[in-house]
């Protein structure tokens, strides 16, 4: 099976098909980048346009390779330069940008629902890369495509997401989409940060970290979204560490197979410890490279393409059939 | 004698029609007559004098002009959202012939010229009689009080910071020492800004979903209790704009049973809508106070059978079409109102059993008129001839681009209510016929 939707707003709005679909494909993608020459030319003549209204480093240059990875043409649009800034409605922007003949969009916005906005009014399909606290489905991607590697099948294992769940897209793409394959998912961190009603969301909640990790298969460290917050949310960094923060200590209260994962930028020593973020039970840059493929295999079945077409792996040929 | 609706004279007869006075709607048709602007005579069976030009209901129920004690006509300085004129003409469309401004215009109604002028603008419209409310803040900056007394004295009929909440809780309590001097009621947008912070929408289930900050509802009832208590030590009568949640009718519930002078509204949108409809993140359900639970519809809509909450006021808060297709943080709180708010709360309360058609009329015309004391809302010989046409049994679809109001953005678009204002009389006059 494809896509049912021409874009990407959420997990939420996915089946567990069309994810299994995604990740099959960011499989064979992921197999291209091990070769000397980690292009094929799927998205040739085709435009993408990187349309950040949020400054991004990582996530605009993960799906930059994976458009130039793929053969399209791209367009970066900055925001910090646009006429966004002169008071032009998103709308409007968005639809000169499509008038110029374009055929997906991939957007940062700092608006929950801004890219299921775009979605509606726009022709062209949309990427949702953040939607100020409410989604990132790459990430939830790359994040689930991680464990799969490690774990295989994720039913019935045990994900704990750390951190500041209230203002999180992240935590809430991992929510929808591990719920979805059957994983068990814990969230924790302290109560200023976990909303009452995530609950609801088929999620259990956990206030006290070593209980929150002592039967984890894989623990997803968020970052403190420093800027998001009020500076009442938390006592501070420190604290935070002390109470939260990802230690060389806490993993010992978790299962040794048990590793821990973080969609970066990480603060050092906040979060997580210098020491877990360079050790081994780490996979950081494991779900780095996954982006990329993650990114490529959207962008491949939003522009049509077939999944059956990339079984063993994608030829250099193409979308396949050459 | 043959009724021309285009040559309506001073004196005619409205026949045939079923009057709904003091909470009750009778069953046997009726009439009135008019002269001059005022109702010389009205009763039950066919009117005595058979010379005068009649106006045949065809079993209309007729209704008392209605009265909404809070509507936003954002002149001067917004005009592109609203006006006088065109506020007063969707006022008209949806049966009203009264309302009570807020003062939260550009620059804000803080000074006697500027309630004058509002005054003007409305004489010079002519389809609505608008009632000022005032400032109860120099700019609404919540620090020092307006000139209540040459305020009142220019027409202001009550006091408030609608929109930006009176955090100074001294502030409040001599806003309420002033206004109970003058005999006017001061009215708060109950909202603690430091519980509400940057939320834009219900702090719930759907908020922590979207993504979008919450507002929860203590933000609302503890500066409701603040307030009450204010009242209660002061003595001044609190007008409590917009409920919106179980605790605040709660309290407000207590505090009547223990006498202390507390009035309160509450919108057809808190009584019909929950805070599900933002799912689909459009700012046409964003507001302040927010949509709510079920749980709180069902405790506002019980608070206003029982008479704990007075009336139903609109909200009416027109914003531009640009504005509203902003991205739900950052588009502006509110929505229009007047023209649906009978038909909303015909087709939810009424059609529901809840409240019947008299009890609904009461709480929009005599009910919401006594909360500032203002001298209509009632049809009684001797009175002003406002009046409304209303078919009960009509059902219509809401075209938010039918509406008269400046600015289009209902929440209702698309939705099928029942009921229909047909037309609308002020002084004797017709201010709207349905269709026109």
């Amino acid at each position: 099976m494809s896509l049912r939707s021409k874009d990407l707003i959420g997990l939420e709005e996915l089946s567990r098909e069309e994810i299994l679909t995604i990740l099959e494909a960011a499989e064979a993608f992921r197999t291209i980048f091990d070769r000397p020459i980690r292009k094929v030319p799927i998205m040739r003549g085709r435009t993408v346009v990187n349309f950040f209204v949020e400054p991004s480093t990582r996530t605009r240059i993960s799906f930059e390779l994976a458009e130039k990875r793929l053969s399209a043409d791209i367009v970066n649009f900055d925001a910090s330069t646009s006429s966004l800034k002169k008071g032009e409605t998103l709308r409007d922007t968005a639809e000169n940008i499509q008038a110029m003949k374009i055929d997906m969009i991939v957007v940062r916005h700092s608006s929950p629902g801004a890219a299921a906005y775009l979605g509606r009014v726009l022709k062209a399909s949309v990427i949702n890369a953040g939607d100020g606290a409410h989604e990132h489905p790459t990430q939830g991607l790359l994040d689930i495509m991680t464990m799969r590697q490690r774990l295989g099948n994720l039913e019935g294992r045990k994900v704990t997401i750390i951190g500041d769940i209230a203002q999180s897209r992240v935590a809430r793409s991992n929510i929808y989409g591990l719920t979805k394959l059957g994983a068990e998912v814990t969230v924790c961190g302290p109560p200023t940060m976990v909303p009452a009603a995530i609950s609801r969301l088929g999620v259990k909640v956990e206030h006290d970290l070593r209980r929150a990790v002592a039967d984890a298969d894989v623990l997803n460290v968020l970052r403190i979204q420093l800027e998001r917050h009020s500076q009442m949310v938390f006592p501070g960094n420190r604290e935070y560490h002390l109470m939260f923060g990802v230690t060389e200590e806490v993993l010992r209260h978790t299962k040794p197979a048990c590793f821990v994962m973080h969609p970066g930028p990480m603060n050092r020593d906040v979060e997580i410890s210098s020491e877990v973020a360079d050790g081994p039970r780490q996979v950081i840059l494991e779900q780095v490279t996954n982006g990329v493929a993650v990114r490529m295999a959207v962008i491949y079945l939003l522009s049509g393409g077939d999944p059956r077409q990339l079984g063993g792996g994608v030829r250099a040929g193409g979308r396949g059939e050459d | 004698m043959e009724w021309n609706w285009k040559r309506i004279p001073a004196e005619y007869l409205v026949a045939n029609v079923r009057l709904c006075r003091d909470g009750k709607l009778s069953a046997r048709p009726g009439f009135l007559h008019v002269q001059k602007g005022r109702l010389v005579a009205l009763g039950l069976g066919a009117p005595t004098r058979e010379d005068l030009p009649a106006l045949d209901g065809g079993g209309l129920v007729c209704a008392p002009g209605l009265v909404d004690v809070h509507v936003h006509f954002r002149e001067p300085g917004q005009e592109e959202k609203e006006t006088v004129a065109t506020g007063s003409r969707a006022a008209a469309a949806g049966g009203f012939t009264a309302v009570v401004t807020m003062p939260n215009t550009r620059p804000p109604v803080d000074d006697a010229p500027m309630v004058r002028y509002l005054l003007d603008r409305a004489e010079e419209t002519g389809l609505c009689r608008v009632f000022p409310t005032a400032a109860i803040s120099k700019g609404q900056e919540g620090e020092t009080l307006t000139e209540f007394g040459d305020l009142v004295k220019a027409g202001a009929v009550g006091f408030t910071d609608d929109g930006r909440p009176v955090m100074h809780g001294k502030l409040m309590q001599y806003a309420l020492q002033y206004a109970r001097m003058l005999g006017v009621p001061v009215t708060c947008h109950a909202e603690d800004t430091t519980l509400a912070g940057k939320g834009v929408m219900h702090a719930g289930y759907w908020s922590t979903k979207l993504g979008l900050a919450g507002l929860p509802r203590l933000a609302e009832d503890a500066m409701v209790f603040r307030d009450v208590e204010l009242a209660r030590t002061t003595g001044g009568h609190l007008h409590v704009a917009h409920v919106s949640t179980r605790g605040t009718v709660e309290i407000i519930r207590r505090a009547r049973e223990q006498g202390v002078n507390v009035t309160a509204e509450v919108t057809p949108h808190h009584l019909s809508l929950d805070h599900s409809c933002c799912r689909d993140f459009s700012p046409l359900f964003k507001m302040s106070p927010p949509l709510r639970e079920q749980d709180d519809i069902e405790a506002v809509t019980q608070g206003l059978v029982d008479g704990v909450l007075d009336c139903i006021a609109s909200d009416h808060a027109p914003h531009t079409a640009m504005e509203k297709e902003l991205m739900f943080d950052q588009a502006p709180f509110g929505v229009v109102g007047l023209e649906t708010a009978l038909a909303v709360c015909h087709t939810h309360l009424v059609r529901t059993g809840k409240l019947d058609l008299g009890q609904l009329v009461e709480r929009m015309t005599s009910r919401a008129a006594a909360t500032y004391g203002l001298p209509c809302g009632t049809l009684e010989e001797g009175g002003e001839a406002d009046f409304l046409l209303f078919d009960p049994d009509e059902e219509w679809t809401v075209q938010p681009e039918l509406l008269k109001s400046k600015s289009k953005n209902t929440p209702y678009g698309g939705q099928k209510l029942t009921g229909r204002v047909k037309a609308t009389f002020l002084r004797g006059r017709l201010t709207h016929r349905d269709g026109e």
